[in-house]
């Protein structure tokens, strides 16, 4: 098993986003560091447009993401409902 | 009569079809092999460059819209940051010799990433990766522009911020281990350029360089380098997922890519790790407050995140660099070794060192307990006895540097930290030094190329290095004085120690004057 991970800029936007992505991981780990938090998950992170948009009460394109991304590791797989990183193929 | 329901959006995966593919074309007055000549003298071979995708899907007219919004959240802090004194905020000036650092090695190599990643957008046949490629180039340019921006607030109040991005990059002696990183690169053809940068750089060594610095400046109190930095590194995370497409494109495309491109994976990896060890000081010593360690970071991002990739692209037979054993053993002995010898020329470097304090002893005695107390505290130990004194020392020649990394010969051998490691090579009756049994490997495998290196120390001490006119004969020559004339460096107020500086009086007596009525 390998380590997937993605880290965000801490602000307003990404709280949201990080609520939802604890939510919907529930193995993931949350990593805090100075100005920014890494979410690191056993093999495997989900990020669902819906649970996003349910928290933040409006609509939300996955491609927003990028604006306050700061790193990702694992293969990316990306439609318009999830935001997918995995080491399986 | 019912309303006729508007038609859906395109999907993420439609559009991006639409947008890369449907934009291409085919040659008809000229063989396609004369409109892209660099495509196949690599030894690369594709069959299909419709199966390049890119994951993120991201389209021209997406990317507009996000960078735009990118860009007007960074000038906003800047210019938070110079109506309020942001340089003010700072732990304490020494902080500055990191970004000086990276102002001058760095940023310059955003500049040529842009013209990289311009020439293998129009290098490469395939639709697919020349979309990905001129996105990452106008990236680039953006992060040289953006971090000159954010920078050019601290040029206002300190040294050694003036000439950094444009003359002292091709001049200081230094700073060509990361030029010269860039330009073998960029020499080489656009598959080997995807790998050096796209994969070594950006995908395996990038966290390492932005990541801790960026939380260092946070934790530092650097309000505009970090936004800088998380502005810049927000692209990042697109152009690693570039480099992993790139490099999984290649191995799919054809069994007998996989030498080639481990061949290129094992001599980056090395030439990115040197690239690197000029951060590693920045970790150890550079930074007053300190984040992780060097060995921290090396372990966390290179160790596991490094292991979890490599095990994945066991699938291809890819193998782990070779030169992870020796980097292992460096880990523990790298940064301390390097700032020694940083500290032993500030005199002719266009930023300050100084010698760690009891309490950062402490600390690097606590973070290296196999190493620091060992072999490098004593020295430390004594070159505070002299500094004491009075006798400050500094070396009174440059270094030698590595035929092919260009990093002063300064590290050690693999099993014996107390004697430096050399590597001499032959070639057409020249003798040639290397840094180490890795640089040897790359030299000799590619010696007509690396004979032609522009050594600063080597045009130095042939006398290539003056200002124009200027006499070696004349009574009282210094020729260490005209080289940094040469550079743009003043050394009263740019180089030597922290102690004693410009930089450290100004910044005293402004934040006293911001914290106080006299
Ligand atoms: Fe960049
Ligand atoms: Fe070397």
């Amino acid at each position: 098993m390998s380590t997937v991970f993605i880290a965000f800029q801490i602000n307003e936007d990404t709280r949201p986003i990080i609520e939802a992505i604890l939510a919907d991981n529930p193995h993931a780990v949350l990593d805090e560091q100075p100005a920014m938090v890494k979410i690191n998950a056993e093999d495997t992170l989900v990020i669902k447009r819906e649970s996003v948009e349910e928290l933040i009460g409006r609509k939300f394109d996955l491609q927003e993401l990028q604006v306050n991304l700061i790193t990702i590791s694992g293969h990316l797989d990306e439609d318009d409902d999830t935001f997918t990183l995995s080491w399986k193929n | 009569m019912d309303m006729k329901a508007t038609k859906k959006k395109l999907g993420l995966k439609e559009k991006y079809a639409h947008m890369t593919r449907g934009l291409d074309w085919e040659t008809t007055y000229q063989p396609k092999e004369k409109v892209f000549p660099q495509a196949t003298f690599e030894g690369i071979k594709v069959h299909d460059w419709d199966k390049w995708e890119d994951p993120f899907r991201l389209t021209m007219d997406s990317y507009w819209k996000y960078q735009a919004e990118k860009e007007r959240k960074l000038y906003a802090v800047l210019d938070a940051f110079a109506q309020n004194n942001g340089h003010l905020g700072i732990t304490d000036a020494r902080y500055l010799s990191a970004i000086k650092l990276f102002l001058t090695g760095i940023s310059p190599l955003e500049y040529v990433a842009h013209r990289g990643f311009a020439a293998a957008g129009r290098n490469f046949p395939g639709v697919g990766p020349r979309v990905a490629c001129l996105m990452q180039s106008i990236d680039e340019v953006r992060h040289a522009q953006t971090q000159i921006h954010a920078l050019s607030n601290y040029n206002k109040f300190y040294e050694g911020f003036h000439a950094g991005a444009s003359h002292q990059i091709e001049r200081l002696w230094y700073l060509s281990v990361p030029k010269s990183f860039f330009d073998d690169a960029f020499s080489a053809g656009p598959f080997e350029w995807m790998i050096a940068i796209g994969f070594s750089f950006e995908y395996v060594l990038t966290n390492l360089l932005f990541v801790p610095f960026m939380s260092g400046a946070a934790y530092n109190g650097d309000m505009a380098t970090v936004t800088f930095g998380f502005s810049a590194q927000s692209d990042e995370a697109r152009h690693m997922t570039l480099g992993l497409e790139c490099i999984k494109f290649m191995l799919e495309q054809d069994p007998d890519n996989l030498p080639i491109v481990q061949k290129w994976i094992d001599k980056w990896a090395w030439r990115g790790i040197r690239v690197l060890s000029l951060v590693s000081t920045m970790l150890d010593y550079m930074l007053p407050k300190r984040v992780m360690s060097w060995k921290e970071a090396w372990e966390i991002y290179f160790e596991q995140n490094g292991g979890a990739l490599f095990n994945d692209l066991a699938k291809y037979g890819i193998k782990v660099p070779e030169c992870i054993a020796q980097c292992t053993v460096d880990k523990e002995h790298q940064s301390h070794q390097l700032w020694l010898t940083l500290c032993t020329h500030s005199h002719a470097m266009g930023l300050h060192t100084w010698l760690p304090n009891a309490e950062e002893m402490d600390w690097l005695s606590a973070k290296y307990p196999n190493t620091f107390d060992k072999y490098y505290r004593p020295r430390f130990d004594q070159l505070r006895e002299l500094a004491d004194k009075g006798e400050r020392f500094y070396a009174n020649t440059l270094p030698m540097l590595c035929q092919v990394c260009q990093i002063p010969m300064l590290f050690t051998e693999p099993d014996d930290p107390t004697k430096i490691c050399y590597r001499e090579s032959e070639f057409q009756g020249e003798k040639y030094h290397t840094c180490s049994d890795g640089c040897k490997h790359i030299f000799d495998d590619e010696p007509e190329k690396y004979i032609q290196a522009w050594l600063p120390v080597h045009q130095v001490y042939m006398g290539n290095c003056w200002p124009e006119g200027t006499d070696p004969t004349a009574e009282g020559f210094n020729p260490l004085a005209k080289y940094l004339e040469w550079c743009h460096i003043d050394l009263a107020r740019d180089g030597g120690d922290y102690e004693g500086s410009s930089d450290q009086a100004n910044f005293a007596a402004w934040r006293g004057a911001a914290t106080q009525n006299t």
